[in-house]
């Protein structure tokens, strides 16, 4: 079981620390959503997770080793990510990309086998691009493209995967389908799941373990029924809601209250944690 | 607060380099192998002696030193314009071939009809240029996508390498051409009178005009071809227009002064890590900027090698190098 | 769909692009104003190799002259193609290759600093050469680093430094142009756009060890260089030393310019136009494909410089590096105007 933790960690962009003195585990075997408002360093916690930035302080280990103490390489067939903003050269072939997730395994000389080839296609067939396969990968709609992005981590076949914003440019049936997809990986294959998710409702769905950051620090982590709650919604995110039981899933539906459409709002019942207020007789007033 | 903040730095650049190109300029008229003083200037500019010697030399430099801020300045912003148009921080003016379409024709001029003034060399680079660029243009709009960037670039710099060659095969079956020519190809200011620049001004001010006028056009096409459309840009047209201001200005600036290379080609980018990415800015810096850095060049040339000169085409280089580099040093990484 | 083993065997058209490479290797060799059989050929070859005595002429012709300048052109040709789609590749930009980004007038420039300013000849500019190359790349690295910031940064960077040397260090040529006799800036300019016309043994065993290092280098580094074309995010998660790798690229790509310019000269524009025109020709980036276009442009163009030229321009001989802009630049006009598929 790959146990990915932080120590202390702390990370810089310049001479600026976005992520100071952070400490935290990532549940082994199970699906950890990273959320925040923006610029809180959900980005930059993932980026020194996964050996992107150097820490300025702390460290990051791996079944108890630093991962900055071993090759790359050998990371790499640990750890997968899917980076933000990912960019293909011009004229590469979708089949061609997904094979490039191949290479920690084959190295600079390696040649291609078998096994190779059937991780390219698990990971087509996994993210429904497989009929995409010939295509460029510069001609692919915002959605297709990222999905084949997901299949090219796939295919590298890792322990731990870890994603950064995988659901941007994503329709709700992607959104969806794509959760599903790693929710499937972790629950068939073991495989632990680091994502970070904008999407709050969607990130109290489907994680078993759920960080809320800001400005750095951990505010709170455990179980989404325990962590998302009012309180912690208005102390990270500056917004009023309403938070009552997905109706779907049961876990926690933030429900926001803003300035417009908020006639009376149902009755926030609490989600079990100790600390909620008690919404009870607070009836919000529409505000033209 | 933060955008009028960061709007007075810029106005402050420009002042600062207006405030240059003054100084520059009177250099222009005073500095060389005669140093004169600004009352003789003055009193040669109003009331012109033609038996006082050093008039002589003020009404010489006078037509000089305005070569310069035209050549300079159509120079900068042909520059500037053309990286707008690219999106290619290896583009320079030079890049639709017009450097290269000048120096063949007159290398043709000289091997063929023996032509050796410098009008003559005039309407041969110009003629040169504009075929050349009209060529480019046509490559490029052809097969799929058009005039993209990219494709503009590689034509550009394809023709460009096909006409060097061109030009060097005369080159090296005939010394004499070569002798006559490798003066011409060095670009300078030196020796050229009022009807060189007065041939040239019509062509500087049209493509002034189309440049100038696209600037706003230039922000939209730099955030990408599909962005500028959705913001309802013709983003053919600006191209085009842009490039055929382009041809104007770098093919006359070439016609006037020869091929001077850095400053269409290093004053863009120098600008840009002064002013930030807004052609509005970037445009007139570069208009302002580029005859500074010719202009002080040729002073420079003027004295560094006495009795003889160095032409402006060298000085501008050396100049402008170390400038240059400092610049890059500095800046945060070119966000191109 | 039917899955498809990505094999190592090279591509129909790469394939293509090796059998005209050795094509116009033969005709070099074979034909052109001295015409050699090819049994005359095995006689020599043979001769040579077993220490028999030479045969007059056809031996000195096809050892001397032909066979040496064959196989330096088209290692020249091959290091070349090789540097410029290193640089395409790593700095993802077409118009990117050791000629634009300064390293090719570094070495002009003092190879024509040693040709006028000090009347050197010969391997003497050769060294020139190299050491110029070597020394500018040096500056630009030197500009373009920074204590921190992203490698994506130092990429822009780089591409600028060079580009502004480059322009100051073609000013200094065009002025050390004009500050000599005639005669020397002849030979100057011949030099400036590259020749075969001194390629012996020597020269070609010089640059064949170089190459012995550093076409294996790059063949090291094109699988890593793929991942980098991910991002550089992408391919530090694939376990790619990008930093590395980087460093790697610019290295290799300037040695492979600068060993071959001081074997022939900047023979002008084939670093610039092997990458394009080998993407245009197999679909695909492939360094090999790149190394076997710059290998076809260098010897299609002496062969043209050397037997046609003459009969065309009334003797003179032309320098190969006038020819493969001739030569190959209207080629990817052409390729440019009639592309048919949606271009990058």
């Amino acid at each position: 079981m790959a146990e990915l933790a932080a120590q202390d960690l702390t990370l810089e962009y310049g001479a600026t620390p976005v992520v100071a003195g952070l400490s935290c585990t990532i549940p082994p075997g199970k699906v950890t959503m990273i959320v925040g408002a923006n610029a809180c360093g959900k980005s930059t916690l993932l980026r020194g997770l996964s050996r992107l930035l150097k820490p300025a302080g702390g460290a990051v280990t791996l079944h108890g080793q630093d991962i900055r103490s071993r090759p790359a390489r050998d990371l790499a067939r640990q750890m997968g990510l899917l980076p933000q903003h990912p960019s293909a050269p011009a004229g590469l072939s979708v089949r061609d990309l997904v094979g490039r997730g191949r290479y920690p395994h084959r190295g600079a000389f390696g040649g291609w086998s078998r096994a190779d080839e059937d991780a390219v296609e698990r990971a087509l067939a996994a993210t429904d691009t497989a009929h995409l396969a010939g295509r460029d990968v510069d001609e692919l709609s915002g959605g297709q493209r990222q999905r084949v992005w997901i299949a090219m981590a796939l295919a590298q076949e890792t322990e731990l995967l870890l994603l950064d914003e995988p659901t941007t440019y994503l329709d709700l049936a992607h959104q969806v389908e794509v959760l599903d997809l790693l929710t499937d990986l972790n629950r068939r294959r073991g495989t632990t799941v680091v994502i970070v998710l904008h999407d709050l409702n969607l990130a109290a769905r489907y994680a078993d373990h759920l960080i809320a950051l800001k400005v750095g620090r951990i505010v709170a982590q455990g179980a989404s029924a325990a962590v998302v709650t009012e309180k912690l919604i208005r102390e990270v995110f500056g917004l009023e809601c309403r938070v009552m039981p997905d109706p779907v899933s049961g876990t926690p539906l933030v429900l926001p209250l803003g300035r417009h459409h908020t006639a009376s709002a149902p009755e926030g019942a609490p989600t079990g944690a100790p600390a909620a207020a008690p919404a009870g007789g607070d009836v919000m007033v529409a505000i033209p | 607060m933060r955008s009028a903040r960061g709007r007075s730095v810029r106005a402050g650049w420009l002042l600062a380099a207006v405030a240059a190109l003054v100084l520059v300029s009177a250099a222009s008229l005073a500095v060389g192998a005669r140093q004169l003083s600004p009352g003789t200037i003055v009193a040669a500019l109003t009331g012109f002696d033609p038996g006082n010697g050093d008039h002589a030399v003020v009404q010489a430099r006078v037509p000089r030193t305005v070569l310069g801020l035209l050549a300079g300045g159509a120079l900068g912003l042909a520059g500037a314009a053309m990286q707008g148009v690219a999106r290619n921080p290896l583009a320079d003016p030079g890049i639709l071939g017009v450097n290269a379409g000048a120096a063949l024709a007159v290398v043709a001029g000289i091997h063929l009809a023996g032509v050796t003034s410098l009008t003559g060399y005039l309407w041969l680079a110009f003629a040169g240029a504009a075929a050349a660029a009209v060529v480019v243009y046509l490559i490029a709009a052809a097969g799929r996508g058009g005039a993209t960037p990219v494709k503009l670039a590689l034509a550009g710099a394809a023709l460009s390498a096909a006409l060097f060659s061109l030009m060097n095969v005369v080159l090296i079956s005939s010394q004499d051409t070569l002798d006559r020519f490798r003066f011409w190809q060095v670009g300078g200011l030196a020796g050229r009178d009022w009807s060189v620049v007065l041939a040239g001004l019509p062509f500087l001010a049209a493509g002034a005009v189309l440049v100038v006028g696209a600037g706003r056009a230039l922000n939209g096409l730099a955030l990408g071809d599909d962005v500028a459309r959705g913001l309802g840009q013709r983003v053919g047209l600006t191209r085009g227009v842009t490039a055929l201001g382009v041809v104007l200005l770098c093919g006359a600036a070439t016609a006037l002064a020869g091929p001077i290379g850095f400053v269409g080609l290093v004053v863009p980018h120098a600008v840009r890590l002064l002013s930030g990415p807004d052609y509005r800015w970037i445009l007139p810096l570069s208009l302002v900027l580029g005859p500074c850095l010719l202009l002080l060049a040729d002073v420079a040339g003027r004295v560094v090698l006495l009795p003889g000169e160095v032409p402006a085409g060298i000085m501008t280089a050396l100049v402008g190098a170390p400038v240059f580099v400092w610049l890059v040093r500095r800046s945060k990484g070119a966000a191109l | 769909m039917s899955a498809r083993l990505p094999s190592l065997r090279p591509s129909r058209p790469a394939v293509l692009l090796a059998l005209a490479a050795g094509g116009v290797f033969s005709a070099a060799v074979l034909l052109g104003s001295y015409t050699v059989t090819v049994p005359d050929l095995w006689r020599v070859l043979a001769a040579h190799l077993s220490g028999a005595p030479r045969i007059p002429t056809v031996s000195f012709m096809v050892m001397e002259l032909k066979l040496p300048r064959a196989v330096t052109g088209a290692m020249v040709g091959a290091a070349f193609g090789l540097s410029g789609a290193l640089f395409q590749t790593l700095l993802r930009n077409p118009l990117a290759s050791p000629d634009v980004i300064g390293i090719s007038y570094g070495a002009s420039a003092a190879a024509v600093t040693a040709i006028v300013v000090f009347g050197a000849s010969g391997a003497a500019v050769s060294g020139a050469a190299l050491a110029g190359a070597l020394a500018i790349a040096l500056l630009i690295y030197a500009i373009s680093r920074r204590a921190t910031g992203g490698s994506g940064a130092a990429g822009g960077r780089l591409i600028l430094a060079g580009v502004g040397i480059a322009a100051a260090l073609q000013a200094v040529v065009s002025f050390l142009m004009t500050r000599s006799d005639i005669r020397t800036a002849a030979d100057a300019l011949v030099w400036l756009n590259g020749s075969l016309n001194s390629a012996g043994w020597e020269r070609a065993g010089i640059l064949a060890a170089a190459l012995l290092v550093l076409v294996p280098a790059a063949a090291a580094l094109a699988r890593p260089l793929r991942m980098v074309e991910l991002g550089d995010d992408a391919a530090a998660g694939l376990g790619v030393r990008v930093g590395a790798t980087r460093l790697g690229v610019v290295v290799v790509g300037v040695a492979l310019a600068a060993c071959a310019t001081a074997a022939a000269g900047p023979v002008a524009f084939v670093a610039f136009l092997a990458g394009p025109i080998s993407r245009r020709l197999t679909g695909r980036t492939s360094l090999p494909a790149a190394a076997l276009t710059g290998m076809l442009i260098v010897l299609s163009a002496d062969f043209l410089a050397a037997n046609l030229a003459p009969l065309l321009l009334a003797g003179t001989v032309l320098p190969v590096g006038v020819v493969t802009g001739a030569l190959g630049a209207p080629f990817l006009l052409w390729l440019l105007a009639t592309a048919n598929r949606k271009d990058t």
